[in-house]
């Protein structure tokens, strides 16, 4: 007891300042673990946007086509058909020309051969301008200005992804284009500018990554969103509905809840060979299409949804439906016009986050076939975008990420972006819309 | 009540989709991920100038491939399975037993494989017998089998910088892996006499010997790559060591991350290959099902226009692009006019 007489308040015991230490050691180590968490999303967000940011601009080349009726129109009397019978190989010499006229017309002095000349528009020119013919038969026989996507190579040397060290052994570029190009630039034939087509076009084989766009993709995933929302929403809500408020408490519904809580743990790949034999190889649904997709990703959303919903239901305090009951509301009467409203927030929130889980999904597609050169005729009508052949936004990042042509790295990387920012808004939403409308008790 | 409505709605959905699914307007291919960027150049152009819609490609290795292309008849099975070797006696099979009997066999050209490094290490000048030296389980030293024991490439070759021994290989399941144990593993095994030991060891047996061959070692120093050659890629920036095996496409669009190394003495390139100078190359496929053409739009124009000289000819795209073009690319135009099946006395 001497010991205690002599403690004073003010000093403190070594017993205190060890516990105290300790409380400080384990605040240095939460804000370690946050700052080491911050820093990993800096590293993260900077790379992902110093390396995408390419994608959304695009080097395009100006030039004046001479469309020739000699090569175009034999016959010369504009008839589609014979006109059609050109097909794009035949308009090469056009383009080729079309670059040798404006070199000349710069008065720029090059060895370079008309072949190597037409090699620093992209391959792509030549479906633009057979489809612009196509559409303009009367325009044949006029000079008429284009602007081409130039090719991969010489965009990444505008965007300093290709340099004039490394391109010793490359066939698709040479010193000599190299130097032209720069002549180019500076007479204004050839500029950088923002490329609306990453964002709104198709996906492009592997000769032109210039070309390639993730609009087509990004439509597969909408169409395969709607597919979820109208499926898993009214199927989870009137599931959850049921359990919660309806369902009797035995064995039977102690099993399906735990049976629910554990789908929600299914790896999504379960998904997609689940969705491979029985929507496609059983119910014979078309493969590679957004409706099988959507179907999958359904199922993988199901849980996520019916636990949120739960949940939300739960919160909702048992006076409210006692109050309901004892004003004389039938059960349901008291489940929809006054336990549903106020659950609403928590189930939008948790629909939201499922659905933003489900467009980020690449595994279960592999499987349906929606990974590939897909992603390449736009849907036209309703139907189309749910039964044509698509691919996914993400499916598409990886499809480019393991393409040959360094030039559609930087386009994963821009798809990402474009990802992030969905899934960014997405959440963001199911944010504000828990803010604003959710209800404590 | 809801609930019920909403299955029932649900199952309308899915009827009504069934039902339209049976009209499919475009061609289907899936196979080899080496095939895959040669069929979608193809599927591109063939979007382009024709009024079929863009065929569809997807990937998958061509063993993958051919088993959904034997899977049946009717549209949802795929019309056309690409790949990287020729079609197997037991795939026929299994296609003959779902009904798929008539496929038209066509062989679009050759495919190049080449040994690469990264650009800033030393360069290799290898032959058949250096891989085999490096990579088996079993080597002959002093004319008695022993468990390798090569540690870096002096070790096998005396010309060679003392670099240590690191090869990224393709998987099992690539096709490309075969190539390789054929024209490189195979082909050192009998250069440098291991062949006649392990004969002798495995007691004449032929089949036995060349297995024994082209078993490789397993402590590391060969590492199947299962991915794409992206992986590969990824993997010798990590480490400048290794040395890897790609198409000559992928390479000569890596050239600026690449050194490519010559295999007895020839560098490769479309040339080389097309002479068969350079020893490494492989024939590329693609399968179409008969009974699809006719029913499927477009089907047998995609056929023609892939074997056209425009496009798989010298000169043409896929050229362009690392294939390298069949001489004998008329014969096979006739044949894919003809419609020509496999087996047939055409």
């Amino acid at each position: 007891m001497s010991d205690t007489s002599k403690t004073s308040l003010l000093a403190l015991s070594p017993r205190t300042k060890q516990r105290n230490a300790a409380e400080k050691r384990f605040r240095a180590y939460g804000v370690a673990a946050i700052a080491i968490g911050l820093l990993m999303l800096t590293v993260l967000v900077t790379n992902i946007f110093s390396r995408g940011t390419g994608a959304f601009q695009q080097t395009f080349v100006t030039v004046n086509v001479e469309l020739l009726e000699s090569k175009l129109d034999k016959k010369g009397n504009r008839d589609l058909e014979d006109i059609k019978k050109v097909t794009t190989f035949g308009y090469n010499p056009l383009i080729r020309d079309s670059v040798v006229a404006k070199v000349e017309e710069l008065g720029i002095q090059t060895d370079l051969k008309a072949k190597d000349l037409g090699g620093i528009l992209s391959k792509g020119a030549v479906g633009q301008l057979r489809e612009f013919v196509i559409a303009n038969p009367d325009k044949i026989g006029e000079t008429i200005e284009f602007r081409f996507l130039a090719q991969s190579r010489v965009d990444g040397y505008l965007k300093g992804r290709v340099h004039r060290e490394s391109i010793g052994n490359d066939k698709s570029i040479s010193a000599e284009q190299l130097d032209l190009v720069d002549q180019l630039v500076d007479a204004g034939v050839i500029v950088k500018s923002f490329n609306m087509d990453f964002i709104t076009g198709a996906d492009a084989s592997d000769q032109r990554p210039e070309a390639a766009g993730i609009g087509v993709a990004m439509l597969g995933s909408l169409s395969m969103m709607f597919v979820v929302l109208g499926l898993a929403l009214p199927i989870g809500v009137a599931a959850s509905i049921y359990l919660e408020e309806f369902a009797p408490k035995n064995r039977l519904t102690d099993i399906i809840e735990v049976n629910i809580s554990n789908l929600a743990a299914v790896p999504s790949i379960v998904f997609g060979i689940l969705g491979l034999a029985v929507f496609i190889n059983y119910m014979h649904l078309p493969t590679s299409a957004p409706l099988v997709g959507g179907l999958v990703l359904t199922l993988m959303t199901l849980p996520t949804i019916i636990i949120s919903t739960r949940a939300a239901l739960k919160a909702v305090p048992p006076s409210i439906r006692d109050a309901a009951l004892g004003v004389g509301a039938s059960k349901m009467q008291a489940v929809f016009h006054h336990v549903l409203p106020l659950a609403a927030p928590g189930i939008l929130t948790g629909t939201i986050i499922g659905l933003a889980q489900a467009l980020g999904e690449t595994a279960p597609l592999l499987l349906i076939g929606m990974v590939g050169f897909i992603a390449s005729n736009a849907p036209e009508t309703l139907a189309d975008g749910l039964l044509a052949p698509n691919s996914a936004m993400p499916a598409q990042i990886y499809e480019w990420a393991k393409r040959a042509d360094p030039a559609f790295y930087e386009r994963a990387w821009g798809g990402i972006i474009i990802l992030l920012v969905f899934l960014v808004t997405m959440n963001t939403l199911a944010v504000i819309l828990r803010r604003r409308f959710e209800r404590r008790w | 009540m809801s609930f019920v409505k909403l299955t029932a709605s649900a199952l309308a959905i899915a009827a009504v989709s069934a039902t339209a699914a049976s009209a499919r307007d475009q061609v289907q291919v899936a196979g080899s991920s080496t095939v895959l960027p040669y069929a979608s150049i193809v599927a591109e152009a063939f979007g382009e100038n024709f009024d079929f819609p863009t065929p569809v490609v997807e990937s998958g290795g061509s063993s993958a491939g051919l088993k959904r292309f034997c899977e049946g008849v009717g549209e949802n099975t795929i019309d056309v399975a690409n790949a990287s070797r020729a079609i197997r006696e037991k795939e026929i099979k299994a296609c003959a037993e779902a009904g798929v009997t008539d496929i038209i066999e066509v062989r679009i050209g050759y495919d190049g494989i080449v040994f690469a490094s990264d650009i800033a290490g030393n360069s290799f000048e290898f032959t058949p017998s250096d891989w085999f030296l490096a990579l088996s389980d079993q080597i002959v030293v002093d004319g008695k089998l022993v468990a390798n024991p090569n540690k870096t490439w002096a070790d096998v070759n005396a010309n060679f910088p003392a670099q240590d021994l690191q090869a990224f290989i393709p998987g099992t399941k690539h096709g490309t892996r075969e190539v390789f144990e054929d024209k490189v593993i195979l082909a050192g095994c009998e250069a440098t006499g291991a062949f006649e030991a392990l004969m002798h060891a495995n007691g004449e047996d032929k089949k036995a010997a060349e297995k024994a061959c082209i078993s490789l070692r397993t402590d590391g120093v060969s590492v199947d790559i299962d991915g794409d050659y992206t992986e590969t890629l990824a993997r010798i920036e990590s480490n400048k060591d290794g040395i890897g095996v790609f198409g000559l496409a992928f390479y000569e669009n890596n050239t600026d991350k690449l050194q490519v190394a010559t295999m007895s003495g020839i560098v490769p390139s479309t040339e080389s290959i097309s002479t068969g100078e350079y020893p490494v190359s492989r024939p590329l496929f693609f399968y179409v099902k008969k009974a699809h053409i006719g029913v499927i739009p477009g089907l047998k124009e995609y056929a023609e226009f892939f074997v056209s000289d425009e496009v798989a000819g010298s000169d043409g795209p896929l050229s362009e692009y690392g294939l390298v073009a069949d001489p004998e690319l008329v014969k096979t135009q006739e044949a894919v006019s003809a419609e020509a099946v496999m087996g047939g006395n055409s």
